[in-house]
């Protein structure tokens, strides 16, 4: 650990893959923490100079500012395509896709699907706040019943739109994927836990062992309309009872 | 001695694609290319390269994305539908300055349409039919031959302009065998320093279409990207006039109904009519210049067409109403028939 000051050790720092530009996210949001996990990740793994980030359509659509590695831009949910065929190109290069559930799951669904069954050996890192957050809040394939957004202000209503979609499930009815796990970032011992899913499926693709896919739970205070403890305590009390927390696969 | 093969014409531009250093190719299938996949698929993986059928036109152009931002060379081929979805993807190539090989082997429309070739794309072709300012580089092929040195072409100017470049064949010329003789590659070389290779030794690379701050920098980009397309429509014009220097009467046609009119100015000619045909290769850039020049002192200009006269437009733009236009248009994967071109034309006289 490199010191600073006689008798103080620096045990905490802003990651090393981490640009110096101020992210834009909302107090309280989750992209932030997660971008941060990703980079300590990238870090640690020595990876930085090799890694390929496809930041999609939605609040993380900058992330190509803040995380400093080669950044690609993918349309609305054709982030893992884009991924595809950068992969395809650069096996041995560290290909992320980053998206969140308006992207990934519902204009995306079929990429998503598809580049988890070929087992592509990218690692997918799926951002779940149960609301579209850039647009202003409107209904996810996520949205939990009963939620207000702003195109159902009434709250969701399963009999009319369904029931939200549980990523992690689906994903995990398919041969080739070979970690599944989902994590959250709404206390400290989470955002542990997130970190180490997060850096296993990385070290997946690096041992080229292939597809993994990581669900975080997070927060969109701004559009849930709540402070940024509230949205926390909702992930923890509403989110997570529908969206069991663990290991689905791990391989 | 002659090295001529006898080849069908989509995979002509398969064969072509590798020749010029194409490494990856991504696609669904649909009919009338379903050859080019696959060709692809069996001769990719010869040379160590990538053939994926993807899950559908839309991830097959973002594979194409994601490849060319990678900095190789890359494919993709469908016929009408499969292009109109392929737009959005084309679109962003567009926006991030990513070259690629587009190929669209028309076939009747709108909607599902038929199988048949058809000429009915050209203004979704020429004028871009995803959002935006952009162009892409569209080449009219009229033969295998064609489709074959064009293809290798292509690979060149998207890699020289950073722009998509699409081959623009229709259901026939793609179905039908001609004796080629196979192109080279160009041996020109084109750095990608922007490319995504990780960024080992250098600052991060970015590739985006995104351009939401500082104030303005979208319309600097615009501007940026229109004065690239001045620069094409400069350089890059191609076509072709068979006799038009005494014509009286000039037939503009590209691709099939380019061919079907060169018989029907044969057959004008030995009736003594002094007929020509100009035939745009470059539609976008479009030649208008020299079809101007070619239908000087022509009493009549007529455009022969498998659309419903969208070409025609680009037509009498070239002459500035210096000369008068006329079409004779087949829809929906009908093709025009020489008798009636010549029958037409002989009207004209009366
Ligand atoms: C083709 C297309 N349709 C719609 C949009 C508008 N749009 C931008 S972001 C977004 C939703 C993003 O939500 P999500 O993926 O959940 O990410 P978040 O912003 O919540 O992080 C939508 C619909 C778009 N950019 N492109
Ligand atoms: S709108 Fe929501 S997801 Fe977007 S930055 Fe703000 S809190 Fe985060």
């Amino acid at each position: 650990m490199e010191s600073k000051g006689a008798g103080y050790e620096v045990i905490y720092k802003r990651p090393e893959a981490m640009t110096d530009a101020k992210t834009i996210y909302c107090p309280g949001c989750g992209h932030g923490i997660i971008h941060k996990l990703l980079a300590e990740s990238i870090d640690e793994l020595g990876v930085r100079e090799e890694t390929i980030l496809i930041a999609p359509v939605g609040c993380s659509v900058l992330a190509y500012n803040y995380i400093d590695v080669d950044g690609c831009e993918a349309a609305h949910g054709r982030a893992p395509a884009v991924a595809t065929g950068i992969k395809r190109v650069h096996p041995d290069k560290m290909v992320i896709s980053y998206q969140g559930d308006g992207d990934l799951l519902a204009i995306g669904t079929a990429e998503t699907i598809h580049a988890a069954n070929r087992g592509e050996n990218i690692t997918v890192i799926f951002v779940n706040n149960a609301i579209y957050g850039m647009t202003g809040g409107q209904m996810a394939p996520t949205t939990m019943v009963g939620q207000v957004t702003k195109t159902t202000p009434f709250g969701r209503d399963a009999n009319d739109v369904g029931f939200p979609i549980r990523a992690c499930e689906m994903i995990n009815t398919l041969e080739c994927p070979v970690f599944i796990e989902r994590v959250s970032v709404f206390d400290v011992k989470q955002i542990v836990k997130a970190k180490k899913a997060i850096k296993k499926a990385l070290t997946n693709q690096k041992e080229g062992k292939g597809y993994s896919f990581v669900e975080v739970l997070s927060m969109c205070p701004t559009n849930w309309g709540v402070k940024p403890q509230v949205a926390a305590d909702w992930v923890r009390d509403v989110m997570v009872p529908y969206y069991p927390l663990g290991n689905f696969r791990d391989r | 001695m002659s090295n001529k093969v006898l080849m069908k014409g989509n995979e002509a531009i398969g064969e072509a694609a590798i020749i010029a250093g194409c490494t990856h190719y991504f696609a669904y299938p649909i009919t009338p290319q379903n050859e080019i996949p696959a060709y692809m698929a069996r001769r990719l993986p010869e040379i160590g390269g990538t053939f994926l059928q993807a899950e559908s036109e839309l991830a097959a152009i973002n594979m194409v994305f994601g490849a060319s931002a990678a900095g190789t060379r890359v494919m993709t081929s469908s016929s009408s539908p499969g292009v109109s979805l392929k737009q959005e993807g084309i679109s962003y190539l567009a926006g991030a300055q990513l070259p690629a090989v587009v190929v669209n082997m028309m076939r009747g429309g709108p909607g599902l349409g038929n199988i048949a070739g058809s000429q009915g794309d050209y203004w979704q072709a020429t004028r871009g039919g995803g959002n935006g300012d952009y162009r892409t580089i569209v080449l009219g092929p009229a033969n295998v031959q064609e489709l074959a040195d064009l293809t290798v072409k292509a690979f060149d100017l998207a890699d020289r302009y950073r722009m998509v470049v699409m081959i623009l064949g229709d259901g026939f010329l793609g179905q039908m065998s001609e004796a080629l003789e196979l192109p080279r590659p160009s041996g020109e070389h084109f750095e990608k320093p922007w490319a995504l290779t990780g960024a080992a030794g250098r600052k991060h690379n970015v590739i985006a279409s995104l351009r939401l701050t500082p104030e303005g920098e979208l319309e600097r980009h615009n501007l940026k990207l229109m004065e690239i397309y001045r620069q094409v429509e400069e350089h890059e014009r191609m076509w072709e006039a068979d006799r038009c220097d005494d014509a009286d009467f000039v037939l503009v046609a590209y691709g099939t109904s380019s061919r079907i009119s060169r018989a029907a100015v044969n057959i004008l000619r030995k009736k003594g009519i002094k007929a020509g045909l100009f035939r745009p290769i470059s539609l976008y850039p479009f030649p208008y210049g020299e079809l101007k020049e070619a239908a000087r002192g022509a009493k009549q200009v007529l455009a022969v067409e498998m659309s419903a006269g969208q070409m025609q437009e680009d037509v009498r733009l070239s002459v500035e109403g210096a000369v008068p236009v006329d079409g004779y248009f087949r829809l929906g994967g009908a093709i025009p028939e020489t008798d009636e071109i010549v029958r037409k034309v002989e009207s004209y006289g009366k």
